[in-house]
């Protein structure tokens, strides 16, 4: 009788708490999404902040600029991020020789370490980096190689997992076909860990998306269209930030926000998609 | 007197300072199947494995002796040829996710056959040689994954005669099959040994009765390294061995 009771009450205590949870984050994106699209309209995408503390305008150079950010970012970090996954992997305990054994463990420490770094510290590196040492100045060119440093941790953790996930047994099938290491990783193994690396690549340029910090000390805060890798521009994320702090207008930063929590969940979206293929395709 | 395919003279194996196989020689028989039997952790794997170089792929491998591939010292063979001649078909069947198609062609293509019709030709002799293709000839492109166990392995064994190899290794090939299937893989191994050296490991004796024309039986001594006790024509190792622990092994009374 007690222990059905314990039982029961446990039952209620988890339940409310998980409720609870989904009740929290629904009234954040309801209030966000309910509030902000009230101010919305068509010309909120196709017209730019005309900037002044009034803070008129829509936010079409900050969906350019976005867009713009994102790309440069993965063009850099995927190639590195991916390749570190693929080495650690796949090649670094084949590695001959303590050195190398060493570099490879330093580098996994590392990854581990980085990726549980705030975004602000690396807003900094950037900053002292690129924007100064560099000569980058406030741009997309500093901006984008800063958030590389952010999310190419990211890359390298879901490459990694990806690899992993591949059964050995693809791997020893394959060389004892006389494939070399490096065609078994192009033709078995990658293509097995395909989905996984996309969510990881998907996962970085969500960050990308919603980080602030960082492109407050790196892209400046133009709210112009960029017109070269040196120009200084305006994320969405780093808009909402100016409307709020900077200028009168909280209704447009709400409805910015609106929209990028929209444009975030459809990134979710997106994985979740992804990983229901590897779960169906490995079945 | 057998023509013989390959030799080991003296050949010792050691994982780190561990050694795993003790001064092992013998020669198996060219066109013929070859049985490696002996209790779990005897190294007749680790043996098997030695042919195709697969035991480099673990970190800390050493070998001592000689390993001969007709007559060539198979250490100072490119690995990748080596592994050409001599294919390897693995314990659970491990198709890639792939089509049946791309898994049968995946060896020739490693090996620069890109023309499509003979790349076909090839899926076709290579299927029908492991008795597949009637089963799988309509479904060419769908996924090998679709197949049932029975059939993944041969197509795993398809996979490793398209590469026209002289060797087929093959690691406990029907120990994760059921029972027709395992007489399917057992009746191809006899049409195979026509054209293919076949050496197979086996929990099973009774398998290794039925399908091997050598034997040979690995032991592990007080040390845990396997030793080679005796060696040849099954229907002798299994009647009148001349190694008493061969006996206790053979009828049971230990492994």
């Amino acid at each position: 009788m007690m222990r059905k009771l314990v039982q029961n009450a446990a039952f209620t205590v988890f339940w409310m708490a998980g409720l609870g949870a989904v009740l929290i984050m629904l009234s954040v994106v309801g209030y966000v999404v309910f509030k902000g699209f009230a101010d919305i309209t068509p010309e909120f995408f196709t017209t730019s902040p005309r900037g002044g503390l009034s803070g008129e305008g829509g936010i079409q150079s900050t969906i350019v600029t976005t867009i713009y950010l994102v790309l440069l970012t993965l063009l850099v970090a995927t190639p590195l991020g991916v390749g570190a996954g693929i080495y650690l992997v796949e090649y670094a305990d084949q590695a001959k020789g303590g050195f190398m054994k060493r570099v490879t463990s330093a580098a996994r420490f590392g990854v581990e370490t980085l990726a549980g770094v705030p975004s602000i510290i690396f807003g900094l590196f950037g900053y002292a980096l690129f924007v100064t040492a560099l000569k980058l100045g406030f741009s997309l060119a500093s901006a984008a190689l800063a958030g590389s440093c952010l999310i190419i941790p990211v890359i390298i953790r879901t490459t990694e997992e990806a690899l992993k996930a591949v059964p050995d047994s693809y791997r020893e099938g394959s060389l004892a076909l006389g494939a070399s290491r490096w065609e078994t990783i192009w033709k078995v193994i990658l293509p097995s860990a395909f989905p996984g690396i996309t969510t990881g690549i998907v996962l970085g340029a969500g960050r990308i998306v919603s980080e602030t910090a960082i492109f407050f000390v790196t892209l400046g805060g133009s709210y112009r269209t960029p017109t070269s890798l040196l120009a200084s521009g305006r994320s969405m994320a780093l808009h909402v930030y100016y409307l709020a702090m900077e200028t009168r207008a909280f209704d447009k930063a709400m409805a910015t926000a609106a929209v990028l929590v929209v444009l975030v969940i459809l990134m979710n979206l997106s994985i979740n998609m992804i990983s229901r293929r590897i779960s169906r395709d490995t079945r | 007197m057998e023509q013989v395919r390959l030799t080991t003279r003296d050949y010792s194996l050691f994982y780190g300072e561990f050694r795993a196989l003790n001064g092992i020689s013998l020669s198996i028989p060219a066109n013929r199947i070859t049985a490696f039997i002996g209790p779990s952790g005897c190294g007749k794997s680790t043996l098997l494995r030695s042919f195709n170089r697969m035991n480099e792929l673990i970190p800390g491998v050493r070998t001592e002796g000689t390993v001969l591939l007709d007559d060539g010292d198979i250490f100072k063979e490119d690995v990748v040829n080596l592994r050409k001649r001599v294919g390897m078909v693995f314990q659970r069947p491990n198709p890639f996710p792939k089509s049946i198609f791309d898994n049968v062609t995946y060896g020739p293509r490693v090996h620069g056959v890109r023309n499509r019709s003979k790349l076909a030709a090839i899926a076709e002799e290579s299927l029908t040689r492991a008795a597949l293709w009637d089963e799988v000839k309509d479904q060419l492109h769908k996924s090998a994954m679709a197949l049932s166990g029975g059939q993944q392995q041969r197509l795993c064994i398809a996979r490793a005669i398209a590469v026209s190899p002289e060797v087929i290794l093959m690691d406990e090939p029907a120990s994760a099959l059921d029972p027709v299937a395992t007489i399917k893989i057992e009746e191809l191994m006899n049409t195979l040994k026509e054209k293919y050296t076949i050496v197979i490991v086996t929990h099973n004796m009774q398998q290794a009765a039925r399908v091997s024309d050598f034997t040979a039986f690995l032991l592990t001594d007080e040390n845990r390294a396997g030793n080679m006790v005796e060696f040849g024509p099954t229907n002798r190792i299994f009647t009148s061995p001349s190694d008493r622990r061969t006996e206790d092994y053979i009828t049971g009374r230990f492994g």
